[in-house]
């Protein structure tokens, strides 16, 4: 692959609630098995890009335990392989990232000492699968400055917290709003770009040196007229993870067999970190229904359309309905647990009730547990 | 100290089960394998170089433990290193019996250079410290020290016993006695000084078939050497017939079960490539079994254990069964007590494990139990009916079975497959 990657996981997003309270987006756990930037990681991976670096401010510990190894995303290799960039002091800076081309800016030595000619830019926080070498050739072929990967989105899905962009029948951009008021085109940006690498660096010092640190409002928009800035749309499954509610809604998809075996099942494999833990476990009383469990779980109650992580425990008697239970929950006798996101490694006593009534509610309870 | 792990054996008892593959690579408890229990024994235990002997169809086995990284056992000095009978300028031959196989590695363990050897076989599900055997090695000032633990009185004469003083020495050992004067057995672990075990080998080496429990071990006690016995007290279950195997799968599927795979001390370890979460389907009824990742189940599953990547059709019931990796199973097919192999396919409506309760015609010692055994890769057509103590392997088709019945006791196996 002629590309190096940069994946900007340095975010964190209002939007998550309690749910980024104690880790970047990028390191959201999803589908029961994977965390968020494991999608973005294996599409790099298995478009063969041999340097990835990860851009990252936002609480890492829990992005940097999971990204302890490189081996699990084949990034382990004599050349190249995964760097995780965290802001530093250095002589001539002092400041976090201030933006995402800052970001990027204060890393512009790795992209310096690269020789591949292009680089991939994506986020942390989108679940999908994407081949980048296809949308290299497109770049190629459109003999273009920056390309786009967009998406249209179904009506009713609400664009208006991406970046919208009109293309004109060329496939060029031809308006990009970031984050509009009220969207006029249903067509989004998905945070990935490839772009020449020396242009990139030319651009982004451009950029530093009159004190812009945003990628897409001082590179993108900016340049839109004066860059040849192309949009290529993807039509697969997209999805940003970045409010509760796409959160919630993002993991619910992989209830679908479609989207399952989109993922799950066809080539290219999706990767993570293995961890080793024993199959499932049911015991009597369990009764699970259109639910997605996973490795460590130990099940004593009802399960209904809900995804489980990790080492969760189901207690006796328990209800769990339309909910994600995240990593290593324990969940006492006779709880009943509706429309909620249970934070990882959380404790519930028994006898407690959580509803989401209106809205899907996140539950962050700490109680002292003791052995099992 | 360093491990050698001897694992190439074929366990014939297991019939089809190890057609393919050698007995530490069959699968176990949902997802491991058989191998990973001492390995990961050898990991926890703090031993990080590990040699493991194959002999027998290790191309499941190399794969399984590639350089060793489930384990932590990808390192730079030692690590794992599988070893598997080579040419030499003269005497080239397989191993041929446990202990040659150790001989023929001689310069392997020579490399490093050990106080301590520690013989391992690659076919017991149990979970062993190590260090706290080579701990009373030390203080007994021991040359050999043997890993026994106490089996019921009748049960003894199956196993090599041995016969101790007070202090945990031997006296006397007996090979599978008529009647044994004692019930500790033999667990088949050794723990060596390294030079009583390279003089016994060399001194040794011109015997056939040469074993550690009938050459090695006596010839050390011969020399007066001290050899002592160690004894556990844990869970330790040699799955070498089709009956031990079944139930110690069906033992893991209790509450809270005497082998405990869900305690964080002493994680198993194994080497997954099936990642995603399990499916469990609106119509599907799940009860006291353990499932894999990646496992899609749409219909009744009881008391059973299930592999990663498994398929189970809609309205499928499975009842005392062990489904191992990768297979299918068609709608509305009924299971029971029945060992299906990986990546077996079997179509839909069939029904495997009714009738009589006659014995296997070919082999009653290995298909027995009332299970049914279903090879690797097996496909069994649609609508088909399969008795108890019976066998399949190969890709079978209708005409293969009378009426639409494999009768109890009958084996259906391919041609070019082995028995």
């Amino acid at each position: 692959m002629r590309a190096v990657g940069i994946i900007l996981a340095g975010g964190n997003n209002r939007k998550m609630k309690e749910l980024t309270a104690k880790r970047a987006t990028a390191a959201m756990p999803i589908a029961g098995s994977y965390r968020s930037i494991d999608f973005a990681l294996s599409n790099m991976s298995n478009s063969h890009v041999q340097s990835v670096a990860v851009l990252t401010q936002y609480n890492t510990r829990s992005l940097n335990e999971h990204l302890n190894s490189s081996k699990w995303w084949d990034f382990g290799r004599k050349h190249g392989g995964l760097y995780v960039f965290t802001p530093t002091i250095t002589n001539n800076n002092s400041d976090w990232y201030r933006g995402t081309a800052d970001a990027i800016y204060q890393n512009i030595e790795f992209l310096k000492r690269c020789h591949e000619p292009y680089v991939i830019i994506t986020s942390g926080d989108a679940v999908y699968k994407l081949d980048y070498n296809k949308v290299l050739e497109y770049h190629i072929a459109k003999k273009a400055d920056i390309t786009v990967v967009c998406k249209h989105l179904e009506t009713g899905e609400d664009a208006s917290r991406f970046g919208t962009v009109k293309l004109d029948e060329d496939m060029r951009i031809e308006e990009f709003e970031e984050k509009p008021m009220v969207a006029a085109s249903n067509t989004v940006s998905t945070g990935v770009y490839i772009i020449r690498r020396r242009q990139l660096i030319d651009l982004i010092e451009h950029c530093a040196s009159e004190d812009r640190y945003d990628f897409v409002n001082d590179i993108l928009i900016r340049y839109k007229n004066l860059k040849n800035i192309y949009g290529y749309k993807i039509e697969s499954y997209w999805s940003n993870i970045s409010t509760v509610d796409a959160y919630y809604k993002t993991n619910m998809d992989f209830l679908k067999p479609e989207v399952r075996n989109y993922f799950f099942k066809q080539y290219p494999e999706v990767y993570s970190k293995v961890s080793d833990l024993p199959p499932a476990k049911y015991n009597p009383g369990a009764a699970v229904k259109n639910s997605l469990i996973s490795s460590g779980c130990i099940i004593n109650g009802m399960v209904e359309n809900s995804v489980l992580f990790k080492k969760v425990f189901v207690g006796n008697n328990c209800v769990i309905k339309n909910s994600i239970i995240l990593n290593d929950v324990y969940l006492g006798d006779n709880t009943y647990i509706e429309n909620c996101i249970v934070e990882s490694r959380d404790t519930i006593r028994a006898n407690t009730r959580y509803v989401g009534e209106k809205e899907i509610k996140v539950v962050v309870e700490r109680n002292e547990r003791y052995g099992m | 100290m360093i491990a050698m792990l001897l694992a190439g054996g074929q366990g014939s008892r297991l019939g089809v089960l190890t057609a393919r593959v050698a007995k530490p690579a069959v699968a176990f408890g949902g997802k491991y394998r058989i191998i990973d229990f001492p390995l990961s024994n050898c990991i926890n235990s703090g031993i990080d170089t590990v040699g493991v002997l194959t002999q027998y169809q290790p191309l499941r086995l190399n794969t399984h433990i590639g350089i060793g990284i489930p384990w932590d056992l990808d390192r730079n000095i030692g690590g794992v290193t599988v070893l598997p009978p080579y040419e030499k300028s003269a005497n080239s031959e397989w191993y041929t019996g446990t202990a040659n196989a150790i001989y023929q590695n001689l310069t392997y363990i020579d490399s490093f250079n050990p106080d301590y050897v520690l013989i391992l076989s690659g076919d017991h599900i149990y979970k062993m410290d190590y260090e706290v055997m080579l701990d009373f090695h030390k203080e007994n000032h021991a040359e050999v020290t043997i890993a026994t633990m106490p089996v019921p009185m009748e049960e003894a004469s199956r196993f090599g016993i041995v016969i101790t003083d007070e202090t945990g020495k031997i006296q006397e050992f007996e090979e599978k006695p008529e009647v044994p004067s004692s019930n500790l057995a033999s667990m088949g672990i050794y723990i060596f000084n390294w030079p009583l075990l390279r003089q016994a080998l060399s001194e040794l080496s011109d015997q056939p078939q040469c074993d550690f429990g009938k050459h090695i071990i006596p010839y050390c006690h011969d020399l007066e050497k001290p050899v002592y016995a160690y004894e556990f007290n844990g869970y330790w279950k040699d799955v070498g017939t089709l009956g031990s195997y079944w139930e110690a799968n069906m033992e893991l599927i209790d509450i809270i079960p005497e082998f405990n795979l869900y305690e964080e001390f002493w994680k198993i370890y194994t080497n997954s490539d099936i990642i995603p979460p399990q499916y469990i389907s609106e119509q599907s009824i799940i009860e006291r079994s353990i499932i894999g990742d990646g496992a899609e189940i749409c219909g009744e599953v009881r008391n059973s254990v299930i592999g990663s990547g498994v398929t189970i059709g809609e309205g499928a019931i499975i009842r005392d069964s062990i489904i191992m990796k990768d297979v299918e199973i068609g709608a509305g097919c009924v299971i029971e007590k029945s060992i299906i192999a990986e990546s077996a396919k079997i179509g839909e409506r069939s029904t495997l494990g009714i009738g009589s309760d006659a014995a296997n015609k070919i082999k009653p010692d290995v298909y027995s139990f009332g299970l049914v055994t279903i090879g690797e890769d097996t496909i069994i057509p649609a609508d088909v009916l399969i008795g108890k103590n019976t066998a399949v392997s190969g890709i079978t088709s209708r005409e293969d079975y009378i009426d639409g019945m494999l009768e109890s006791g009958e084996t259906l196996i391919k041609a070019g497959e082995q028995l």
